[in-house]
């Protein structure tokens, strides 16, 4: 740790910032990718589900570092202009994780009953009415959770970017090893510094998630355990009970 | 017992005075209508050719055993199924159909909206919305479909609450409601859009029996004290021979006998009717 200078450590900040620069663009990218083909998927015209069906696998089904390489080098020779390699790294995990949340969409809108849009045409409410009053406000609290889990994912998939020579946490990390040739301090920092990151979103997200319930009258979930508990503790229920009469014996 | 109170060929004429295919009784209008409508689900039929006519302000409540055709016959009436033939009218307009050059087609989305904003419909499982508090839940529609402003269409959900006995609950979300609470709160919902034809579908069947008594009240008072067009479909035969105008009775798909419910709660044409009637009493 002692060879760690003030300019190096510098490096690994500067990382953290690009990582999370990377993670907030890309989440916002991924997040219009994945309501926008989410509810395609759910459309009355077979030829938009099609398409957007065919999006999802397509995406889903390829590798993100590929992909990656492949908006950088490839990209370039068809239209001839050349994607700087942050907005490279940015479109493939937008588009990628954009992909994956598609799926939450479409699955916490099927999860709302029907019920509910019969209820929605029986008011007569248009089509667009529905979804922006009804369905879409029900179906979010379903979405929160995996939106987390991808979130984080995402996060750590940053860390792809450093192959394109983008300084992000990964690739601050490499230049300091380099420079200390000592492996072992500088990944343990990063992975610390990952999981506090990783942390600080899902306090954040549980805290979306807390509105999101509150907003369809549901009970705030229980605390996360790594919050201590406060209050006393005791038994939940104390006094005797009596037999009640005509009890079956 | 008149022949015509048992002719499932002919078209009832719920809440007149029962003349089949006849004229509307003197100062009665017609308000629905169902030429021919055959609903089937794969290869079951569940409404055979049904012609039927419905008077406005009259109420009208369908009885008979499960898989009838009852409850088809109010999601057909709110746009929520649609026929495989035969057409529906709601006050002279087609429902489901609308007319384009000269000839009749399926209705576009827009079109069934706008006659069906003249429908109301009470769920079994209430419905409302989980995401909006009980005063929302009634001020919704109105203001985003009807274009009521939103200060006259609170005060009128204000009004409807303090009918259905609610209106210390107005800020509260449907999840924090008893069935019966919630139940009434979905009764307001539908009289907020000022409907001409309130459908109510087996309303009390989910609830706990202590909370029945409660909400059919609150039906009898809306039906003695508005001119509503009201169709019912219920097991409470009670509640049925109090505020019915007329009663039909469905099996399988077909409308076998209606008549007033005095009549045919205490004198049935039928004997599948006699059957029902005694196995729900």
């Amino acid at each position: 740790m002692s060879d760690l200078t003030w300019g190096l450590w510098e490096l690994l900040i500067s990382g953290v910032w690009v990582t999370v620069q990377l993670t907030v663009y890309s989440a916002a990218l991924a997040a219009a990718v994945a309501f926008g083909i989410g509810l395609a998927r759910t459309h009355r015209r077979w030829v938009v589900r099609f398409l957007s069906g065919a999006y999802f696998e397509i995406f889903r089904g390829t590798s993100a570092l590929i992909l990656m390489f492949w908006m950088f080098f490839v990209l370039p020779m068809g239209f001839g202009w050349q994607l700087v390699p942050m907005w490279a790294a940015v479109l493939t995990l937008g588009l990628t994780y954009g992909a994956y949340g598609s799926e939450v969409v479409r699955g916490a809108i099927a999860a709302v009953p029907a019920a509910q849009r019969e209820a929605g045409v029986a008011l007569s409410f248009s089509p667009g009415q529905q979804l922006r009053k009804i369905v879409l406000p029900q179906a979010w609290p379903g979405m929160v959770p995996p939106f987390n889990n991808l979130l984080i994912e995402l996060l750590k998939g940053t860390a792809l970017v450093s192959i394109l020579g983008v300084g992000d946490l990964a690739f601050g990390a490499s230049l300091v090893r380099n420079a200390t040739a000592h492996s072992a301090p500088v990944y343990t920092i990063i992975l610390v510094l990952y999981f506090v990151l990783a942390f600080v979103l899902t306090r954040g997200m549980r805290a979306v998630e807390r509105h999101a319930k509150a907003g369809v009258g549901q009970a705030p979930g229980r605390r996360s355990p790594l919050r201590l508990r406060s209050g006393p503790s005791g038994p939940a229920v104390t006094g005797t009970a009596a037999p009640a009469e005509g009890d079956a014996r | 017992m008149s022949a015509d109170r048992s002719t499932p060929n002919t078209p009832p004429a719920a809440g007149g005075a029962a003349s089949s295919g006849g004229p509307a009784p003197a100062g009665d209008t017609e308000l629905i209508r169902f030429d021919a409508v055959t609903k089937r689900f794969g290869a079951h039929t569940v409404l055979d050719a049904l012609d039927m006519k419905v008077y406005s302000g009259k109420h009208v409540t369908l009885i008979g055993p499960s898989g009838s055709g009852k409850t088809t016959i109010l999601r057909l009436l709110m746009t929520l199924l649609k026929p495989d033939e035969g057409t529906i009218t709601l006050g002279g307009r087609y429902l489901t159909h609308e007319e384009k050059g000269g000839k009749l087609v399926p209705a576009s989305d827009r079109y069934s909206r706008e006659v069906r904003k003249n429908i109301g419909m009470v769920f079994q499982q209430f419905n409302l919305f989980p995401n909006m508090k009980v005063l929302r839940n009634l001020t919704e529609a109105p203001v985003h479909v009807l274009g009521l402003d939103k200060d006259a269409a609170e005060e009128r959900a204000r009004e409807l609450l303090e009918l259905v006995g609610l209106t210390a609950h107005l800020d509260k979300y449907p999840s924090q409601l008893s069935g019966g609470q919630q139940q009434r709160v979905a009764i307001a919902r539908a009289l907020a859009m000022r409907p001409q034809v309130l459908l109510l579908d087996e309303v009390t069947s989910a609830l706990d029996p202590e909370l029945v008594a409660g909400v059919l009240d609150l039906l009898r008072d809306i039906a003695r004290s508005t001119d509503i067009t009201m169709l019912c479909v219920t097991h409470e035969m009670t509640f049925a021979r109090d505020i019915s105008d007329c009663v039909m009775m469905f099996d399988a798909g077909r409308v076998i006998e209606f008549g007033p419910p005095e009549q045919l709660f205490t004198d049935p044409v039928h004997d599948r009717t006699r059957e029902f009637l005694s196995a729900v009493r």
